[in-house]
């Protein structure tokens, strides 16, 4: 019972993790019907753009001196990652998706396999291939209750993932661009009709999700301690895996679907063996494919010609 | 009558490939025969891969998983079939030549089924899911090779002998292979069950408003695909002393792409081409490895962007040689 507690915890924070990102997919989705390869990549130098605004901070000084980072800071950090990636996403979807936004569906679908790509080894190129150690932006408390052991870790990444996603369903719910979002993703054509200028609101759309992955890419690197420039290719494809599982288009969807994967990993790396908390994944994908391809939260949508 | 005539000019085909493999030993050092093989295998590959993403549209990313299985495969059936069949027939070319090709069938065999297993759940829907679940299955792939203690886990597969797998792949061997690929393919897409293929691609509601049965010939299309590449798979083990996990990274399956985009999506004679120009590039930016993958990935973008057919688009070069107008594999009239 306590083995299955300490897994259900790790399971909701790392799953937490993959909510964050799997909003970013399901909202490009929403309104594109684009697979947007590049979002793990985006997540990734979310993560790196931590790693390095942490060490301009200078969080190595504070460990030096046996001081906590002070709070601030941290949030610093976490905000000018986010803007980054932000102004990443921006410019991927100016630069390289809006020239074939009209081309048929594979065109779009290779260049974001090529955006993917390009950030996977200029990654690779910039920041080493070589893991990273986190810099601990946090320092890690203890705490255990019934057995169970709880780190300030953990409850941070859930908390900061819940206020995100909360912000977002605020944003998405109750703001004009958060309208004209869902508008968009209704019938983009008749959005444009209505006088919404779509361009800019794919732009907040792409700035909001990859905002959210460099959250996601943050807190990732708190928790599984070392990073590296190839670390979104399998975290992004699980993400994938969540928004397809809650609903793809769906952002309700892509929180449920990203707690559920977090679990599965982590019971499975518990129970099973830790080497198929992957493969767990993938067959959770066989499996939603085939028996509820619209996802848990998801409409089912009629093909008119 | 006509099969005679087939059969006469298949013989002729192989004595041909025969009289090249001479030559080409003969007047080439290793390391340029090696590129030489390399091309012929990248062919397969290209060729096949072209079938599902351009000539169907249904675009996999995760093809390298394919090629592990059918390099696994024939590597593994291989090694246990060569004791049984040089018991029986002796040692000597002609088994030799009889293991490998069984090995290389087999090999086939295990990636066409796991490209059925694959492709059913994934293709039995529109959108963009075969891309994610063939990316999904090239990584687990690995992980499952990587962890199979009887295939050898993370140091690769070298069958029971210390000096590793017999060197069984040579020049015939290879461009065999590859005209039996080439000509299968072309025959394929050229025949009205390719024609449907096309017509999936360009509209699939149309298609099966036209009683195309679009879910049956997308599957069988990718288990076909699925088994070329393991041919190659197959071919490439037996250019080396064993088959590594590492040897299928996700790279391989960009490499793939490559292939098809450089030449065109859609057309078997651009795939040829891209499949030489990959290996040639492969060997000339050998000291750029590292920025190898970055220039790859800014040729794709680029080609996209710019020219989204590709060089060649959907046509082929005999048909821009014959100077007919345009001929495309959408109305193959002249090929029937």
């Amino acid at each position: 019972m306590t083995q299955f507690l300490q897994q259900l915890i790790n399971g909701l924070s790392l799953g937490s993790i993959y909510a964050l990102i799997a909003l970013g997919y399901t909202m490009v989705y929403g309104i594109l019907k684009l697979i947007n390869f590049a979002h793990g990549e985006v997540f990734m130098v979310g993560a790196y753009t931590g790693f390095y605004a942490a060490g301009a901070l200078g969080v190595v000084g504070f460990e030096a001196h046996n001081q906590a980072f002070p709070l601030y800071l941290a949030l610093l950090v976490l905000i000018i990652a986010m803007a980054a990636a932000a102004l990443l996403g921006v410019t991927i979807e100016f630069l390289a998706y809006r020239p074939v936004r009209s081309a048929p569906r594979l065109t779009p679908l290779i260049t974001a396999i090529g955006v993917s790509l390009f950030l996977q080894n200029a990654g690779m190129l910039l920041f080493s291939p070589n893991p990273q150690r986190y810099p601990a932006i946090l320092s890690e408390v203890r705490f255990e209750w019934f057995g169970v052991i709880v780190t300030n870790i953990k409850l941070t990444i859930f908390a900061v993932a819940l206020c995100l996603m909360l912000g977002l369903h605020l944003f998405v719910q109750r703001t004009w661009t958060g309208r004209a979002m869902r508008a968009l993703s209704f019938n983009i054509d008749a959005a444009r009709l209505m006088g919404i200028d779509t361009n800019r609101v794919i732009r907040s759309t792409f700035a909001i999700g990859s905002a959210l992955a460099a959250a996601g890419g943050i807190l990732f690197g708190l928790d599984q301690i070392t990073i590296n420039p190839l670390m979104g290719v399998l975290t992004g494809l699980k993400a994938f895996v969540a928004a397809v599982l809650g609903g793809i288009g769906s952002i309700p969807g892509a929180v449920v679907g990203g707690l559920l994967i977090g679990l599965a990993e982590q019971l499975t790396a518990g129970y099973l063996s830790p080497e198929y908390r992957d493969a767990i994944t993938f067959l959770i994908l066989i499996l939603i494919l085939l028996l509820k391809p619209e996802g848990l939260l998801g409409v089912v949508r009629v093909e008119k010609v | 009558m006509r099969a005679a005539v087939r059969v006469a000019i298949a013989g002729a085909v192989l004595l041909a490939i025969y009289a090249l493999r001479l030559g080409v030993e003969a007047a080439f050092t290793e390391y340029v025969q090696r590129i030489i093989l390399l091309a012929g295998i990248n062919v397969i590959l290209a060729v096949g891969l072209n079938l599902i993403n351009g000539t169907t549209g249904q675009f996999s990313i995760g093809h390298a998983g394919f090629m592990a299985v059918g390099a696994y495969g024939a590597a593994f059936v291989g090694v246990k079939l060569a004791g049984p069949v040089h018991g029986a027939l002796g040692s000597g070319a002609f088994s030799d030549a009889i293991v490998f090709n069984l090995a290389l069938l087999a090999g086939a065999l295990f990636a066409g089924v796991s490209g059925l297993i694959v492709g059913m759940p994934s293709l039995r829907l529109r959108g963009d899911y075969l891309a994610v679940v063939t990316l999904g299955f090239g990584e687990i792939i690995r992980i499952l090779f990587n962890n199979a203690a009887f295939l050898g886990s993370a140091t690769g597969y070298f069958g029971d002998d210390p000096s590793g797998l017999p060197a069984y792949t040579n020049f015939f061997w290879v461009f065999a292979w590859v005209s039996a690929v080439v000509v299968g393919i072309h025959n394929l897409t050229f025949s009205q069950t390719g024609r449907s293929l096309t017509a999936i691609r360009e509209d699939e509601i149309a298609a099966e408003a036209m009683a195309t049965p679009s879910t049956r010939l997308k599957v069988t299309a990718f288990a076909i695909s699925a088994a070329t590449a393991g041919i190659a798979g197959g071919l490439f083990a037996h250019m080396q002393a064993g088959v590594r996990p590492e040897d299928f990274r996700f790279e391989k399956s960009i490499d793939m792409i490559v292939m098809i985009i450089v030449g065109g999506l859609g057309s078997i004679s651009g795939a040829i081409l891209g499949g030489i120009f990959v290996a040639v590039s492969l060997e000339l930016m050998r000291d750029l490895q590292q920025y190898r993958l970055v220039l790859y990935a800014l040729l794709l973008i680029v080609i996209m962007i710019v020219r989204p057919q590709g060089l060649l688009g959907t046509r082929e070069l005999h048909h821009l040689l014959r100077r007919k107008k345009t001929a495309q594999p959408a109305t193959p009239t002249e090929s029937a």
